[in-house]
This record gives C-alpha cells, structure tokens and sequence, in this order.
C-alpha cells in the first residue's frame, strides 16, 4: 500500500497483524482448498485408480480427449447448463417479485418472510423427499389433483422431457428464499423520500417500481443473478436423490458424473480431468459476469 | 488424548484466560470420555471398543427390520460382545462408501456385499480371503452352502463371500383377485401361465377384473434395477447373455433382446397390461392396493404384502420363452473387509458374527429369502414355510449378472441396462434403439481398462 509516503508513516503498520488474524483461515483454505485443487490437476494427466496407491501411470492428455469425446460427458454438461436455464431466470423475477409484494404488505409482514425463506432452510434430502411424494404417479398429490380436475397425468420425474422440468419447479419452491432475503435487503437501502418525492411529483406505484426501484437494486441483481448461476451450474443433491440422474440419463448433471466415474468406478484420475473442465466453465461464467459488472459500474 | 493441567482455581471473576483453559481441559476430558463412541474413536483416530463387531449392511425396508430382529437375536446369544450395525442406502453408494472406509483404514469387521459385487472389491484388494481353517473353527464348510451361490463367489478358486442366501425375481399374485379370473386350481395354486401368450392372456384376464391393472413392476428412475431384473429373466429363459470376458466384450443378442423387449413394450403401452409409468413404491402400493392381481419383483417385498393383511401367494416368474428355466437373481453375502491389524481373535469374533447370521436362517427366510446354508435349507421347518419354499427351485435356475468390473447389483452396468429397458416399457424408445443405446454406452466401459 502506500504506507512509505511520509504523512501516512505515521500510522502503524497492520499487516502482520492482518497476517496473524487471517492465518487460521489461510492455513484451512491452503490445506482443504488450494493444496486438494492442484492434487486434483497433477491427478488429471495420471491413469490414477483410487483404489491403488499413488498417482498410476502418467497419461498426459488421455483424460481431457477421453472426456471431451465422450458422449457421456457433454450430455451431463449439457444437463447442467439446461438446469441454470430453467431455474435462475425464476429465481431471480420471483424473488424480486415476492420481495416486493411482501415490502408492501402492511400487517404480518414477519409472516410473509418467513414463509418465503422457510423452505431454504430444509436439507436437500426433506426436500427431495417432499417432492418425491408430490410427484408421484397415480397416487401423488399433483397427480391427484390433475386428475380429480379432469386433466391427464404429467409423468413428473418418470418423463425424460418433464423430469428436470419438475426437478427445477422443486428447486425454484426451495431455494428462492436466499434470494429473496438478498432482495429483501437491497430493497431496505432504498432511501423512503425517493418515494415520497415522486409521490408529489404524482408517479403511482408502477411507475415507483419501474423508476426507483429496479434501477437502484440493479447490484443486488447482478450479484444474485451471479450467484445463481454459480449455484445452478453446481447442482448435483436434487438429483441425485430424485432421479439418480434418470430416466435413462435424462436429467445426470455434470457433477454426478464426476461423482460416478470417480468415486463408483474407482478413475480418480479421469474424474479429476472432468472436474477440470466443468472448473472452466464456470470460471468463464463468473468472468463473463465481472466484465459485465465492471462495465456496469463504469456506467454508474 | 491427555488434557492440559488441571486449571487454576478460578479467581472471583474468571479470567479471558482461565475460561480458555477451563474450555480445553473440558474438552479434552470430553474427548477422553468419547473414545467409547464411535464420534469420540473417529476424532481421535482410535478403534472402537476393541470386542465390538461393527457391522455394515444395505438392508431397508422389510429386510431391514428382518436383519434387526437377527441382530437381536446375536446380542442375547453374545451378551459380552457389544454389536455396532449400520445401514446405508443401497446400491453404488453403499459400495462406494464400503470401499472408501476400507482404503481410509476405517473398514467395519464385517459387511454385507451382493454376490456380484464382490469380485469387483476383491481385485481391488479391499477383502479378506476365507480360509477354510478358519471357516471350520466356526463349523462351516464349502458343501454347507447352496452350491450355486458358493461357486459364483469363488475368485481364482479361493473364496472370500459367505452366501446367505439367494434373492430371485418373483411373481407375487393377488389369491381373490386370480381366483375370480379363473386362474386358481383345484389345489389352491396358480394355474400353469407358461408361454408369452399364455402370460399375456393371464394378464388380461386379472385387467377384467381389476378393472385397472393385470399386474405391476417399477419402471421409473431412480429403479433402473426393476426393469433390468424382468428383462434378464425373460432374456435369459432365450439363453442370451450380455457381457463375456470379464466384461472386455459386449455378446448381446440383438435379435433375442429385441425380441423381449418388444414383448415388454407390448404388455404396457400397447396392451396396458403394466402400467408403463410407475416407480417402485406404486407399483408395490397398486398390487397391495388390490388395483392389480400381480407384481413382478424381489422376494423380499414379503414383509409389505404380509403387513397389508392381503390374500397373496408367491411363485416362480412364468417361463415365458419356454427355454430351459431361468431367473434373475443374486445372493447377499457376508464379507471382511481388510483391516490395517486383523489379528486372530478379531477374526474369530467377525466369523461368530457371521456364523450367528446363518444359524438365524429361519428369520431371514420369512423375510422371502431363499436360505443358502443348507442344514437350513434342507430341514423341514423352510419346506412347511409356504409361500416362501414355493420358489425354493429359483435358486437353483438363478442367473447372476455377468462379471466385469462395472457390474453386479445397482451398478453403472444394471443402471445403463435398466435405463434403455425402462424407456422401451415406457413407450420413449423403440427396441432398436434401445439395443443401440445398450451397445454405445456398454462399450465405453468395455473398452475402458479396468481401475482394479
């Protein structure tokens, strides 16, 4: 920093302190993070088994040609990417839709937050669980439901063309409520005499939200649409307990076939290669979005 | 293991420092206490309870209470050795789990693992083989044991899997509902319904009554072992056969598989015999529920069908491709892990456990199980257990999955078989490409070198 000019000399030196403080967390992210990642890289270009000791012979690019030409692989990448189109764009409008509806709501507000965000709060497999239920044919509830109303049945998780349709109706219900609570918050920064101002100038309540409200949470989107997308392109719980990537493959996401080929089929070295690649991936979405949010910021 | 020095008396107002220490002496004293726990042992990398047999399995539902009534049955025989049983979800993860244990030095002394399964974990390394010294200490020997079962668990000629039992396809019927379609004998059993036609019509006939279903089988993922167990069954009354050598080789039988998946497709979407979307809990609850006269699947679903209270029997699938007789099948057996420091008496502990698991064949056989140890299998008291001993002579048709490194029960090869099977039954994909679909996706593991 510029700690050498002469008028901030003054000013004691913190970094070793900084250091000392942060060096627990320094020490965990080098040793569970860091340290496990470039293992996971050097494992890439081995023929490693997890079953034998060491890394196995020496592969070079075998693992990254075997993956990129294996049908199997795009397929599940493709899955992924399929599942982050179904559910960030819901949750990113619902959420700032029931964030608004339940500012507004006037007595029980409590009530309203705390049902939106109640969901969140389950663990993957309650959740799955739930849905397991719901779905089910001839006798679920939804299908009862379609069925009492004179509907046909949807064949919810058995349906290769429904099933990660309704694997990501079950994911909107319940993960909406993190961004919910994170629009909730924006919406908190909002000075009120914006409101007020334009409420004298006659802008009805539309024109409030069109105006002043989506504009300033503009941040808050970008952040939440980043986030989404990361937590989207990472799904794996949901399905891997629903429908064990199934009906015949339909809904296997990139990160169950790592998960397989890894861990099921013992090729630690193949599944690190995999591992990479989706790595890269979502490293270019998150690069697209910085670029995106610099620009964005510029312009502010 | 051992905590810091008692604390200082604390002085009138506790320190920062004495309540720091106080909190480490607290938990170390904690950590002393828990070495007795599995938590406390895991923390501090110590060994359970050293005459404790830890023991994991795979077993839920009816098996599972089945499997808990023998571990009582253990524990008030062997008051003095505690007993420490886990369950784990079955199939690839259970397996997943079991080897990952066993590699991090942390394995249970004894586990269950599916017949064909256990090769796989043998060549890489993760069991101990039986010596038939050891075995008869325990008063058990090769010819006491189905010999079917037996000689499917040997890996070169040495055996490392006390089967105990055989767990065949079955068809379960509905007595009233047969019996009003006209397909109950004299006798009270199940008319002969051999022959594709022969089953179709039985189907139908149960469909009049119903009014829905003639019979169910679970279709839907996440079961892509259902669809494949039927399939086999039929194929192999054909004489087909899936994978040779090892697995290195894909020798599927176009022409018999398209046959019987054409069948299959036949029975539920053209004719509606079989619902064509239905998971596995359906399927069971559509046949207790009297909404279909029978149900094709595992023996074990015993235990649902005798807690419904319904009139049932249990027989032997049809011989529907009137081959010499065939079944799918498999057997759960008793494995030991390898551990870091097997001494002899930790080895005498793990086979009396194993031992006491056969003696309480009586049990496990009401739970549907066709007995392996044959003092068992051969005494009077299985022949009067009805329906249970009606199937007895599937164990002596059983097929087992083909060997190779990817195959065995609820594994990548029955996942990839069930899946295009499962598609056929639920009318998204023609037999052809099924076949194709079998072929591409088996040859990518065929040709994969094997990881053990």
């Amino acid at each position: 920093m510029t700690t050498t000019t002469g008028v901030l000399r003054r000013q004691p030196d913190h970094t070793r302190p900084a250091l000392t403080f942060l060096a627990p967390f320094v020490v965990l992210y080098v040793l569970f993070i860091i340290g496990p990642a470039i293992y996971g890289l050097v494992m890439s270009f081995f023929d490693t088994s997890m079953v034998k000791s060491g890394l196995g012979d020496f592969a070079g690019l075998s693992n990254y040609r075997e993956a990129l030409g294996s049908s199997d692989f795009w397929s599940a990448l493709w899955h992924t990417i399929w599942f982050t189109i179904l559910t960030t764009p819901p949750l990113v409008v619902l959420a700032l839709v029931f964030a608004l509806l339940a500012e507004r709501v006037r007595r029980g507000r409590w009530f309203f937050r705390l049902a939106f965000f109640l969901p969140y709060v389950l663990p993957s497999a309650v959740v799955a669980l739930i849905w397991m239920w719901l779905y089910t044919p001839a006798l679920g509830l939804l299908n009862r439901s379609l069925t009492t109303l004179g509907f046909s049945e949807v064949n919810w998780l058995g349906d290769p063309n429904w099933a990660m349709v309704s694997l990501a109706i079950t994911t909107v219900w319940w993960t909406l409520g993190f961004n919910f609570v994170l629009y909730l918050a924006g919406l908190q920064e909002i000075p009120r005499d914006l409101y007020e101002a334009s409420a004298i100038d006659g802008a009805g309540p539309w024109q409030q939200i069109r105006r002043i409200t989506i504009p300033l949470l503009s941040r808050t989107t970008t952040l939440v649409i980043v986030l989404q997308i990361i937590a989207s392109l990472k799904v794996f719980d949901q399905m891997y307990i629903m429908t064990s990537g199934g009906p015949n493959f339909s809904t296997r996401s990139a990160l169950q076939y790592v998960y397989d080929v890894g861990f099921t089929d013992y090729r630690s070295g193949y599944a690190a290669a995999a591992s990479t690649l989706l790595f890269v991936v979502i490293l270019a979405v998150s690069a697209i979005w910085l670029v995106m949010t610099r620009r964005q910021e510029q312009e502010v | 293991m051992n905590g810091p020095p008692n604390p200082p008396l604390p002085r009138p107002a506790l320190s920062r420092r004495g309540l720091l220490r106080a909190t480490l002496a607290g938990a170390g004293a904690l950590g002393l206490a828990g070495c007795s726990t599995p938590v406390g042992a895991g923390l501090a990398n110590t060994e359970l309870d050293p005459g404790t047999v830890e023991y994991w399995n795979l077993f839920g539902g009816g098996d599972g209470v089945r499997m808990q009534q023998m571990q009582d049955g253990f524990r008030k025989a062997n008051p003095g050795t505690g007993l420490q049983a886990i369950t784990f979800t079955w199939g690839n993860p259970y397996y997943t789990k079991l080897s990952l244990a066993t590699l991090g030095d942390k394995p249970p002394n004894v586990a269950v693992a599916h017949l064909t399964r256990m090769t796989t974990l043998v060549r890489a390394g993760l069991l101990q083989e039986l010596r038939p010294e050891d075995l008869a200490r325990h008063g058990m020997a090769p010819d006491m044991f189905n010999q079917r079962a037996w000689q499917a668990g040997l890996v070169d000629g040495k055996a490392y899997a006390i089967p105990i039992d055989t767990h065949p396809y079955v068809l379960f019927y509905n007595k009233d509902i047969c019996q009003q379609a006209g397909l109950i004998e004299g006798d009270g059993q199940l008319k002969n319904i051999d022959g594709e036609t022969a089953f179709a019509d039985a189907l139908d006939k149960v469909k009049q009554v119903t009014g829905q279903y003639g019979a169910t089988h679970s279709i839907n993922a996440p079961d892509t072992a259902s669809p494949w167990r039927f399939f086999q069954t039929m194929y192999a009354q054909l004489g087909g056969e899936v994978l040779a050598d090892d697995g290195t080789r894909i020798v599927l039988d176009d022409a018999k598989a398209g046959r019987v998946l054409a069948y299959m497709r036949t029975l539920t979407v053209e004719r509606k015999l079989l619902p064509s979307s239905i998971d596995y809990q359906g399927a069971v609850a559509l046949f207790a529920n009297g909404q279909a006269g029978f149900h094709l699947n595992g023996e074990w679903e015993i235990s649902t069908f005798q807690t419904a209270k319904m009139p049932f029997g249990m027989t032997l699938v049809p011989n529907i491709f009137g081959g010499s007789y065939a079944v799918q099948a498999d057997s759960h057996t008793l494995v030991l892990p390898v551990q870091r420091d097997q001494d002899r008496a930790k080895l005498d502990l793990s086979l009396g456990f194993v031992r006491s698991m056969l003696d309480q064949s009586l049990t496990w056989a009401e739970g549907g199980h066709v007995p392996a140890w044959l003092p068992f299998a051969n005494s009077a008291e299985y022949k009067n257990l009805t329906p249970q001993s009606n199937y007895a002579a599937a164990a002596d048709a059983a097929v087992y999955d083909p060997p190779g490194w990817y195959s065995g029960s609820g594994s990548n090869f029955e996942i990839i078989m069930g899946s295009s099977i499962g598609a056929v039954e639920a009318g998204q994909l023609t037999p052809e490409a099924a076949i194709a679909q079998i072929r591409s996706k088996l040859s990518v593991l065929a040709n994969t070198a094997s990881p053990v």
